[in-house]
């Protein structure tokens, strides 16, 4: 079994899915998309206006819109706080990721060694060490990003080094026959040939990235999304946390989509 | 196109020898490549033909002996030298044109447009510039690789069994590509293949090679008029040689019928 059934397989079926919303959506699907999306909508509203469900079990749609916009002001700070810790501790994260499989996998020996390090790396929480981050780094930013980093980072580090360690030796063989060099055949063979899983690896990263920055906000501090969640819900503003949620889905779909077209822009020679 | 001095070879292999561990691929292999011929290696399966090419590139050292160019040892890649490889070998990111101008990038030199225009409207791949490896047939890509080879007018082309995944009617069509293109540059073509028929077609000379350790067995003087003919290919000449070439095949792997001499005894046991 090689590595691309695994994850990556299953990651880049689902991006196929997502390009049945492609040129070949015709007006009558759109309009069944649309109808289908007013009625859950719509169907979910009239109910709980039915049975006159309380807004702190559940609120209505409309409800949770009125709170969104309303309360949008307020809660942009803390998008924004949430943005700048996903987005820098993925950075680093990704950096020292694609930068060290780049690496290892040119030593075999050297990976064998590290593998089951990076394993642990990859299938620990890095949730669990916020508490001890925060003892160390206090509540501001650094805990937040080094848990997003941590997070994010091996996850892009073990697909890249799939990726790197797709050798085909005809085409280096290729490249050497021109005379390339050592460089030349890294970024002109391998770097290519390995960056669909490269994708893969920081698509996935970066939605554990999210997961990781809205759960450090929960467990302490005053800012940030996942801060919103625990405030917004002891106060029992069930509109306004469900408002919240909704901004995390749109922000998880975002990397989604963004990953996706930058796939189909770079990679799709894969498929 | 480089000129070649009185009655020297174009290649010269001098008692070539590879070893890969205790495996003798190649050993004691002597052949001269005269300049602007086409000389075909056939040979069994694991004959050490690849590995007698992959030499001549220098990509891979020789154990023993030595393989000579224009009278100097190859000892890496030369850009004299083109190499067309089993499959196309095309780099499936790039599309048709960024493969072809690969080599340039490689060694920071200007294409030659007009070169490679001509080239491509020779093969036919005019107008296919933008297409990516995954959206042309085995056979266009195979086109393109020959084209990739020779844009830098290389005046060695080593074809390692270039059509040996097509089918048999694009192989045919391929096979009159190089004549053509041969007819046209002149250049010395190294041509490795399992098929008889193809070697006799292109060749001016055919080497059998015998398997493990790889040696010279004979060499076929080929002397057909070109452009070759359907009907000189099926005469009389052609079936006769094609059959002492077949007899030199067949009767290597009789003779060295370990694997034979096995399987009988396994079919005896039960």
């Amino acid at each position: 079994m090689s590595d691309e059934g695994g994850v990556g397989g299953r990651v880049g079926k689902g991006l196929q899915s997502l390009s049945t919303f492609g040129s070949g959506t015709t007006r009558l699907e759109i309009a069944a998309i649309i109808a289908t999306a007013v009625i859950v909508i719509g169907g979910l509203e009239a109910a709980l206006r039915w049975f006159e469900v309380p807004h702190y079990i559940l609120p209505p749609p409309s409800a949770i819109a009125v709170a969104l916009v309303g309360d949008f002001p307020l809660i942009l700070p803390h998008l924004g706080h949430t943005l700048v810790v996903l987005l820098s501790g993925f950075a680093i994260g990704a950096g020292i990721g694609i930068f060290l499989a780049a690496i290892i996998t040119q030593f075999p020996f050297a990976e064998k060694i590290i593998a089951p390090y990076i394993l642990i790396l990859v299938t620990t929480p890095m949730l669990a060490l916020v508490p001890l981050l925060i003892l160390r780094f206090g509540f501001g930013y650094e805990p937040r990003i080094i848990a997003v980093a941590l997070a994010s980072g091996p996850m892009v580090m073990i697909n890249s080094a799939t990726g790197f360690r797709r050798v085909d030796a005809n085409k280096i063989a290729l490249a050497r026959s021109y005379g390339a060099s050592v460089l030349q055949i890294f970024w002109k063979i391998r770097a290519p040939m390995a960056l669909p899983m490269i994708l893969v690896g920081l698509m996935i990263g970066a939605i554990f990235g999210l997961l990781t920055a809205v759960g450090a906000e929960m467990v302490g501090g005053g800012f940030g999304l996942g801060n919103r969640l625990t405030t917004y819900s002891s106060m029992i503003q069930m509109p306004q946390f469900f408002g919240v949620v909704l901004i995390l889905s749109f922000l998880g779909i975002l990397i989604y989509v963004i990953f996706f077209l930058i796939g189909k822009k770079w990679a799709s020679w894969e498929t | 196109m480089a000129t070649n001095t009185s009655g020297q070879a174009k290649l010269a292999i001098r008692n070539a020898g590879k070893r890969y561990g205790a495996v003798v691929a190649l050993e004691g292999c002597a052949l001269e490549v005269e300049a602007n011929t086409i000389v075909s290696i056939v040979g069994p399966s694991g004959c050490g033909k690849t590995t007698l090419l992959w030499s001549m590139s220098g990509l891979h050292a020789l154990s023993e002996g030595e393989i000579l160019l224009d009278g100097t040892p190859i000892v890496k890649p030369r850009p004299e030298i083109g190499l067309v490889f089993q499959e196309a070998n095309l780099l499936p990111w790039r599309n048709l044109l960024g493969n072809i101008l690969f080599p340039f990038e490689v060694k920071g030199q200007k294409p030659d447009r007009a070169w490679i225009d001509h080239l491509l409207e020779r093969v036919n791949l005019k107008g296919f510039e933008k297409a990516f490896p995954n959206e042309l047939s085995g056979g266009m890509q195979q086109r393109a690789s020959i084209v990739r080879a020779l844009s830098l007018r290389p005046s060695v082309l080593l074809m390692d069994e270039p059509f040996g995944a097509l089918d048999a009617f694009t192989r045919e069509e391929m096979n009159q590509l190089v004549e053509e293109i041969w007819l046209e540059t002149q250049t010395t073509i190294v041509f490795i293949t399992h098929s008889i028929e193809e070697a006799l077609f292109l060749s001016d000379k055919v080497v059998v090679l015998t398997p493990r350790p790889g040696r010279v067995l004979n060499v076929y003087d080929v002397p057909f008029a070109r452009p070759r003919t359907m009907e000189v290919m099926a005469g009389k000449d052609a079936f006769d040689l094609h059959h002492r070439i077949k007899a030199d095949i067949y009767g290597q792997q009789r003779s060295g019928g370990g694997a034979a001499a096995e399987a009988s005894g396994a079919a005896a046991a039960e």
